[in-house]
């Protein structure tokens, strides 16, 4: 029930700044002593609401602020903030194991505290709210295909076996089945040409 | 006729099948174990909370010098969980709070974090903003009841927080800094509804405050002023009761509240501790009653009587450690003291109540490469007879940690191994000749049963059972962790040089320790307090001259943390661990320069360079000595002062007067970059062992270009002085990062490019005649990589075939810094996702095959990337000639592709670095990459053309070769009886 809470608390806040400002507004909280603090949250697709624990791959999820300036870790929620942040323009990433996350670029504004913009650097797309969802699974191992005949057959040495076989045992049915004159004419030619030497195969060979 | 052709489709078909296009490092997932191994630590324990009560699994949490908070399995030693905090948030305390919840406080007191005990996953987080910066305390109560939400109270930054332990919110605050005062100790009696707090204004007046633990508010208020002043912290002693050093460290105070009044009281240090007493420190141990004061000469228990009074109840040696109060159950408490004999530790457990005698005394053999115990932590358990029992875990001086429980080592964890300063590699012993038969039939044997099974297995006729032992006989082949060398070069120990001054000697094959050794010369003594480690060369590596000889490595440190300090020095043997020479040379060390020239042994001579710019000669011998007058016209080295902004290149002089092997420097160039526009911020240079084939490179249109291979090249990045903090400090429009290729020999700049709206961190690596490296592009708020080639041009007219005939080339010029040649550079910028930590590239023995950068991500990932993806000759679109030459088109952005990182599915914790050592057989190089975490691997960038993989399947090759005999036979047996019938007919 916290959890509904808090985000709720969260869209009534969004609902104020966004009819405030028309850009994208986020939980940018202005704090008094210089620094700003920036609330987000990490969502992991496959992992439902149905409450507590990220799943285990995200269980050592970090966020890291400006290239490890700052590191910070998830809440059992997804939520996380980065404390004292000056104004400027930072660099969020989202660094956990299985997932491929694009960089977000955060603006926090000193003029005008609240509004703040955010970006994924990877895909130019702007966010509305600091929530990050990954760009893709990763895969860090090859599949290995399950045993099909057609692999054995494929690779070099199966490739060799069926050579064989071909010459072996179908060769001959091959020359059977030609005509007996037509062999006879062949084996002619090979008489007159005499002795097949490798000049023949040589291109032009035939003009001498 | 069909036959020849088929012959020929045949090789074409197989060359087709070769060249199918996968990614190089791809693995399966069973593969993993085969030829890397990654081990996982934690750094130096520097505090550590014990959780075995009411615990099916009895756990121990640590905080380490590595910024790592882990739990640790108190039975066998391994790791639950483990996270690595950042740089900047150092955890100053731990504690459990509720039985269930880890509390840690970092970033001086202003980040409270709350972690489920089982799984690590962080429950809460909250920030304590302070108003003055000030020490950080933390004081969870001791409640076993798990509903009751007892509030944790955090003094930190002048304020006292009190901080719900459910959720982490703020309940309320006191600040103290209006006050001015500076608070030294918190106390929460058991049971009571008030907060003591203790500090000092000025350090003059003794303040104590009653808080109430609901509201915040401050009960009560007393003082006393001390005209003395205070040394270091007040401590207490008991609940009413604390002591505190004056400002001259000889009078103990005694602070004592009675009735809402303070009182005070003196004792010279020298009445309780006779003899001189200097450095004297009171010790935090937590005992009631009683508290612990260390003197130069010994550490002395005075217990505090109920009248006031002082009295020594024991003096023991100052080289002793004492352990923090335990309380046991009847309100008793233990603390241990460690003692260390010879090769032994004696650790004796007492009891408060009766000092007198020790109420367990035990000795430990203790390995003395592990040095000094450093810090103990004890923990109490009931053992059937209903007595207490006591496990101790110690630090030692190498980090390790150990568990020790009824005299005995339970587990250890080398965790030095969490703080590698530097690597290198040796090889090992050349095998003996003659094997016995018997082995080798044996061998054989088994050799022949693995490849059935794996046959089996790819076949999918293999039972799950024999699936596993397929996996284990992969695991230990007992090839790869032999210890002798290998054909292949393969097997090589990693030698590795730690914070702690000691170094390990690790198996490639499996990643075992071989040997480790303290080094005396890093130790701390009267002749070098403090010794750092600093770099790790190859001293002498046996090829043909002294093969009799072991390889041995020099270490080189330095006594303290200034440039200006002693230097420290061994020379290890690499295959016992033996320190074969050890020497506190006099001068300092600023550099460590490795020269190509050995000796008639086979010792490489290095140049140390001091801070007085002299060059010392090593190995101090007259034959080094005059090698290197011999070829002292060509030593050069540089010096980049970052701060001033200026490299300067020298050169060798004359000898100084100071010995034989001393020389004087001779400033032959500075470059100076103007302070107000440039700072450097990253220099890179070629390593020195690497291996480049041909100079020439072959383009499309059979065109050449020549590379400028120089192993004199400096890359040197600037930025603006106002882009030199973190991201998001500067605008686009004011920063600038410059980045140049700068020749060491000469000074002269090769080329110079700059990167507007651009900023660091620069990590680049340089190799062969290309440098790439990564930066920040603050315009359009992305990480990008750049690559420059450069290239000779002086060269480039070679390629006239008539010039060569006439002999009208340049070709038999020698390869000069001083020849000025014409240079010509190509770059190309990319973008690239993610931060970088590290980057290095492959290498291998000839420097043939192509080469893979590797990328170090902020994920603690290691990415292999193709060169060929960072080559500025890409286009967007190539031409039939570029495309057949292997040239990519040009992209935006570096792909990453998740089956080339070649840490596949693990982390390296905390990574720090990638060390790329080439094996004997060209296709193949050996990564090393550390941080907390180590990780190992062989790669084949453009995978392994030259050898088999050792995937590869013996048994259908034999039965290929059966099936084809077989396959003969019938056909003739056949053919005969063809033979046969034809003849009757």
């Amino acid at each position: 029930m916290a959890v509904l809470q808090r985000s709720t608390l969260i869209l009534l806040q969004l609902f104020c700044l966004l009819s405030l400002f028309t850009s994208y507004s986020l939980a940018i909280a202005p704090k008094n002593g210089g620094g700003y603090t920036i609330n987000g949250r990490v969502k992991i697709p496959g992992y439902g609401a149905k409450g507590f624990g990220l799943p285990v791959k995200a269980n050592n999820a970090k966020v890291i602020l400006n290239g490890g300036e700052q590191v910070t870790f998830l809440k059992p929620d997804g939520y996380f903030s980065f404390h004292n942040v000056p104004a400027g323009t930072h660099l969020i990433e989202v660094d956990a194991m299985g997932y491929l996350f694009s960089p977000v670029r955060v603006d926090v504004s000193a003029r005008n505290p609240g509004k703040v913009q955010a970006a994924l650097t990877e895909t130019r797309r702007g966010l509305s709210e600091l929530v990050l969802e990954p760009l893709r699974e990763e895969q860090y191992y090859e599949i290995r295909e399950p045993f099909n005949i057609m692999s054995i057959v494929k690779s070099p040495m199966g490739l060799m076996i069926g050579f064989m076989v071909v010459v072996v045992f179908l060769m001959p049915k091959l020359v059977e089945n030609m005509d007996p004159e037509e062999i006879r004419k062949a084996q002619e030619e090979m008489r007159n040409q005499g002795v097949p030497s490798i000049a023949n195969l040589m291109p032009g060979a035939a003009r001498s | 006729m069909p036959k020849m052709k088929m012959m020929m489709i045949l090789p074409v078909l197989m060359l087709l099948l070769l060249l199918v296009p996968t990614p190089s490092f791809s693995l399966f997932e069973d593969q993993v174990g085969f030829m890397d191994w990654h081990q996982r630590y934690i750094g130096k324990v520097k505090d550590a909370v014990f959780h075995t009560q009411k615990a099916a699994r009895k756990r121990v949490v640590v905080s380490t010098h590595e910024n790592v908070i882990a739990s640790l399995d108190l039975r066998r030693g391994d790791i639950f969980w483990r996270h690595v905090l950042g740089p900047n948030d150092v955890v100053d305390n731990i504690d459990i709070a509720l039985g269930k919840y880890v509390i840690t406080l970092s970033s001086e007191g202003s980040i409270l974090r709350a972690w489920n005990l089982p799984d690590g996953q962080m429950v809460w987080e909250s920030l304590l903003p302070g108003t003055k910066s000030s020490k950080s305390l933390l004081v969870v109560p001791a409640n076993l009841k798990v509903d009751l939400d007892s509030p944790i109270f955090v003094y930190s930054g002048s304020c006292l927080h009190a901080i719900s332990s459910i959720d982490g919110e703020l309940l309320w605050k006191t600040d103290f800094a209006t006050h001015g005062i500076d608070v030294h100790q918190l106390i929460l009696p058991s049971a009571s509804a008030v907060v003591h707090a203790v500090g000092v204004t000025d350090l003059s007046h003794f303040h104590t405050y009653e808080v109430g633990v609901m509201s915040g508010e401050i009960l009560k208020h007393t003082t006393a002023s001390f005209p003395g002043g205070v040394y270091g912290e007040i401590l207490p002693v008991s609940n009413d009761r604390f002591v505190a050093l004056d400002a001259s460290r000889s009078v103990l105070v005694i602070i004592s509240i009675q009735n809402g009044k303070t009182h005070l009281q003196q004792t010279h240090v020298s009445d309780l501790i006779h003899g001189s007493s200097r450095d004297t420190v009171i010790l935090p141990s937590k005992l009631s009653g009683i508290f612990t004061v260390s003197t130069d000469t010994c550490i002395a228990f005075i217990k505090v009587t109920d009248e006031g009074k002082l009295h020594v109840m024991e003096k023991v040696d100052n080289k002793v450690v004492v352990s923090d109060a335990l309380s046991l159950s009847e309100g008793e408490q233990a603390f241990a003291l460690v003692q260390h004999g010879d090769s032994k530790i004696h650790l004796s457990v007492r009891l408060v109540h009766d000092m007198s005698s020790n109420h367990l005394k035990e000795t430990v053999e203790m390995d003395h490469n592990r040095g000094f115990v450093h810090k103990i932590f004890i923990n109490s358990y009931v053992r059937t007879d209903r007595s207490n029992g006591f496990r101790a875990l110690i630090v030692m001086e190498d980090h390790s940690l150990l568990l020790l429980q009824q005299g005995e080592i339970v587990w250890s964890r080398e965790d030095g191994l969490a703080s590698i300063i530097d690597v290198t590699t040796a090889e090992l012993p050349v095998e003996k000749i003659g094997v016995s038969v018997a082995k080798v039939e044996h061998s054989l044997f088994e050799w022949l049963k693995g490849h059935v099974l794996k046959l089996k297995g790819t076949l999918m006729l293999a039972t799950p059972d024999e699936l596993v032992e397929i996996q284990k006989i992969r695991l230990r082949s007992s090839e790869k962790s032999k210890m002798t060398r290998d054909h292949n070069g393969f097997r090589r120990l990693l030698v590795v040089l730690t914070k702690a001054g000691k170094l390990f000697a690790l198996h490639t094959g499996d990643g075992r320790v071989v040997w480790s050794s303290l080094l005396q010369s890093l130790r701390s003594s009267e002749q070098c307090s403090q010794p750092t480690g600093l770099k790790l060369h190859q001293w002498q590596i046996p090829h043909h001259h002294a093969l009799d000889n072991n390889p041995s490595v020099l270490v080189v440190g330095r006594c303290g943390s200034s440039l200006s300090s002693a230097t420290a020095m061994s020379i290890v043997d690499a295959h016992t661990g033996k320190e074969v020479q050890n020497m506190v040379p006099t001068h300092s060390t600023v550099q460590v320069i490795y020269l190509p020239f050995t000796d008639s042994t086979e010792q490489q001579l290095h140049l140390l360079i001091d801070a007085d710019n002299r060059a010392h000669l090593y190995p101090k011998t007259p034959e080094a000595a005059e090698i290197f007058q011999r070829e002292s016209a060509n030593v050069y080295w540089y010096s980049v002062e970052t701060e001033a902004g200026i490299l300067r290149g020298y050169g060798v002089k004359t000898k100084c007067n100071l010995d034989e092997y001393c020389f004087e420097a001779r400033n032959l160039w500075s470059v100076v970059f103007p302070s107000e526009s440039e700072k450097i911020i990253a220099t890179v240079t070629r390593k020195a062992n690497e291996v480049v084939h041909t100079q020439a490179k072959v383009i499309a249109d059979e065109d050449v270009m020549y590379k400028y291979v120089s192993k004199n090249m400096l890359f040197v990045a600037t930025v603006s002085p106002k882009a030199s903090g973190p991201i998001g400090s500067a605008t686009p429009d004011e920063a600038v990062l410059a980045v140049h290729l700068v020749d060491t020999v000469t000074g002269r700049i090769l080329h110079r490019m700059t990167h507007l709206g651009s900023q660091g961190p620069v990590h680049a690596v340089l190799s062969e005649n290309w440098v790439v490296y990564h930066y920040f592009n603050l315009r359009a708020h992305r990480y990008e990589m750049s690559v420059i080639e450069i290239y000779d041009q002086s060269r480039a007219e070679n390629k006239d075939v008539l010039k060569l005939i006439v002999g009208k080339h340049n070709l038999t010029t020698p390869v000069s810094s001083y020849s000025r040649p014409e240079v010509m550079t190509k770059s190309q910028s990319y973008f690239f996702t993610h931060s970088v930590k590290a980057i290095s590239v492959t290498s291998t023995a000839k420097g043939i095959t192509s080469k893979h950068l590797l990328i170090g991500t902020v994920g603690d990932q290691v990415l292999a990337l193709d060169k060929r993806f960072v080559d500025p000759r890409r286009s967007l679109n190539p031409t039939q000639a570029e495309k057949e030459e292997g040239l990519l088109p040009l992209t935006d952005a570096l792909p990453i592709i998740p089956q080339s990182y070649v840490t596949h599915a693990f982390k390296v914790e905390g990574l720090r670095g990638i060390e790329t050592v080439p094996a004997k057989l060209e296709s193949t190089t050996l990564v090393f990459a550390y941080g907390v975490d180590l990780f190992y691997t062989r790669l084949a960038p453009s995978r392994t053309y030259d050898s088999l993989t050792e995937d590869f399947n013996y048994a259908l090759l034999l039965l290929t070769i059966v099936a084809l005999v077989v396959a003969i036979f019938v056909t003739w047996v056949l053919s005969e009886r063809k033979d046969l019938q034809d003849k009757w007919r």
